[in-house]
């Protein structure tokens, strides 16, 4: 196998994991910026998402609309998440917005378990979608879904740029990211960007979670937890509260871990996830704003 | 309530060329069990400009925040042209035609300059003749047109300020709160920040202003008031009270003339 085709191999395989990392980044670095919050239910938002689909598919529905539908369970939830367990302690204290949002994981994770029981359950997926393409006699290879994956998530990514450039929900959400007292003064109604933002942030992660268990083959309720530790990685990285620093840190995130088991020696692919959080920590305490983001600025 | 009458409303109502625009009632405001407005009564009429001075802590940006609906009044209340605001959140506020020009102008650094000034027309009912604000605000501060694509992070102090105010002219406002415009700017652009809210001022915009600096206040304002530790301590109109700058001094710092 030549080495130009196996690097080029590997960067399909890293755009296709970054791609997941980078959509529930996104929202995970949405929601912190607006509300100053580490959401860590927004991982359960995934298994929502997947659960979904797998339900409406299993009754018959075809897989396009359920993978829709889907999406819109996801957004949903986030929405009635916010309205019902973070609106009513919000401008409470960080470790109190913290400890809510682990308290929403664990109730929707046994949800999941209640309704679903903790064993993984097969994403059935039509039979297109697992045909994978081969070019140069099988030297690369990639199925529909990777590129299923990679498209859907461009295109979100396209819909969400669109957005919060070009519409005034969208402008007022990234100022009220920046000045939520600011944002007050010009008027925004900052509950309505409030929700638009976990309906967009939950949404995304509900694709996410229907593209993860398109690849891995499975949905169980605490599929959301491994993704959404590395998306909490990418988002740092790229800039906690940044939208353009979550896709950047995403995409470098899954670059990093393919390239660590597909270029290291094969000593050192256990080691991955260490390396990954190693970084996380050195971003931590060297570079705590990230790659993308300014320092903090002096709020009057 | 007893029943009106017919003809009574008519009859009772307050002549409209003399009633404020803006009315604070017995004001008490409070972080918590500090008092930092206790009982103020302030009017602003249509078309005047106020002028609202005191040192620090007297109490004025938390009179603007209140007005904005920042802050929540412990007791009193605050009436928009015969209506009662003092208990609706900011963005109802803003919409019935108060818009606040923040002290350190607050503006939306990642923002553009054009993307700020759309966003202070975001809340606003009228959504005609918004293009032509905006002409006339990049006719009133040139710079900002130049510079309209750039973040507004990107601004000087200066430049930042008349967005501030540009901003907060799109929400077509029927009162302008204005907290501190010459903070921090040099003197050549605080003259010209001041020569701006002159014209606006003749072009019949309703302001209340918060400045330390007592000149230039007093020159541009009809009226003004000293606060005190939350109190009132002196009012007038500015000619009086800069031809009585001993007086004005004493209201500053406690003593009564």
């Amino acid at each position: 196998m030549s080495s130009e085709l196996y690097i080029t191999q590997q960067i399909i395989n890293a755009i296709s994991l970054g791609s997941l990392y980078a959509l529930v980044a996104i929202g995970l670095s949405m929601i912190f910026g607006i509300l100053r919050m580490t959401n860590f239910a927004h991982g359960d938002m995934m298994m929502v998402g997947a659960f979904g689909t797998l339900v409406l598919g299993s009754l018959g529905m075809g897989f396009g609309w359920a993978v829709l539908a889907g999406i819109a369970i996801g957004a949903l939830a986030g929405v009635i998440v916010e309205r019902t367990a973070y609106r009513p302690v919000r401008g409470a204290p960080e470790v109190t917005l913290l400890l809510t949002s682990l308290a929403v994981t664990y109730i929707l994770e046994n949800l999941g378990i209640l309704i679903f029981t903790s064993s993984a359950r097969n994403f059935p997926l039509p039979d297109w979608m697992n045909d994978a393409f081969q070019l140069f006699d099988g030297q690369i290879t990639f199925t529909q879904i990777n590129l299923l994956t990679v498209a859907l998530t461009a295109v979100a990514l396209a819909a969400l740029g669109w957005f919060v450039t070009r519409t005034d929900v969208g402008l007022g959400m990234r100022a009220a990211a920046e000045d939520m007292g600011a944002a007050h003064l010009v008027g925004l109604d900052v509950n309505r960007l409030i929700i638009v933002a976990f309906a967009i942030a939950s949404g995304f992660a509900g694709l996410a979670g229907i593209l993860w268990a398109a690849q891995s083959g499975v949905v169980e309720p605490h599929m959301g937890f491994t993704p959404l530790l590395k998306a909490f990685v990418g988002a740092i990285i790229g800039g906690f509260g940044s939208i353009a620093g979550a896709l950047l840190g995403g995409y470098l995130l899954g670059a990093l871990e393919i390239f660590i088991v597909a270029f290291l020696p094969s000593e050192i692919s256990p080691y991955r996830d260490a390396i990954v959080f190693i970084l996380l920590i050195g971003f931590l305490l060297f570079r705590p704003n990230g790659l993308l983001k300014r320092s903090q600025e002096v709020k009057l | 309530m007893p029943e009106r009458l017919p003809g009574e409303a008519e009859a009772h109502a307050p002549e409209p060329a003399r009633a404020p625009l803006l009315e604070v009632v017995q004001l008490r405001v409070h972080y918590g069990a500090v008092a930092a407005i206790r009982g103020v009564d302030l009017t602003v009429a249509a078309g005047e400009v106020v002028a609202l001075l005191g040192g620090n802590g007297a109490g004025k940006s938390t009179m603007l925040r209140t007005i904005s609906g920042l802050s929540r009044p412990r007791a009193g209340r605050i009436m928009l042209a015969g209506e009662a605001i003092h208990r609706l959140p900011p963005s109802r506020i803003v919409r019935l035609g108060v818009a606040h020009c923040p002290e350190g102008r607050r503006v939306f650094g990642n923002l553009t300059v054009a993307e700020n000034l759309r966003l202070g027309a975001a809340a606003r009912r009228e959504r005609a003749g918004i293009g032509e604000d905006r002409e006339r605000i990049y006719a009133l501060f040139p710079i900002l047109r130049e510079r309209m694509t750039q973040p507004a992070g990107t601004l000087s102090g200066g430049e930042q300020q008349m967005l501030a105010l540009g901003r907060a002219l799109m929400a077509r406002p029927r009162v302008l709160l204005l907290d501190e415009p010459s903070l921090g700017l040099a003197p050549l652009l605080v003259q010209q920040i001041f020569r701006t809210l002159a014209e606006l001022k003749a072009a019949g915009i309703t302001m209340l202003l918060v400045e330390q600096n007592i000149n230039l206040a007093l020159d541009l304002a009809d009226r003004a008031y000293v606060l005190r530790t939350g109190e009132v301590s002196l009012a007038g109109s500015a000619a009086d009270l800069k031809a009585d700058y001993e007086a004005v001094a004493a209201a500053y710092l406690g003593a009564r003339p």
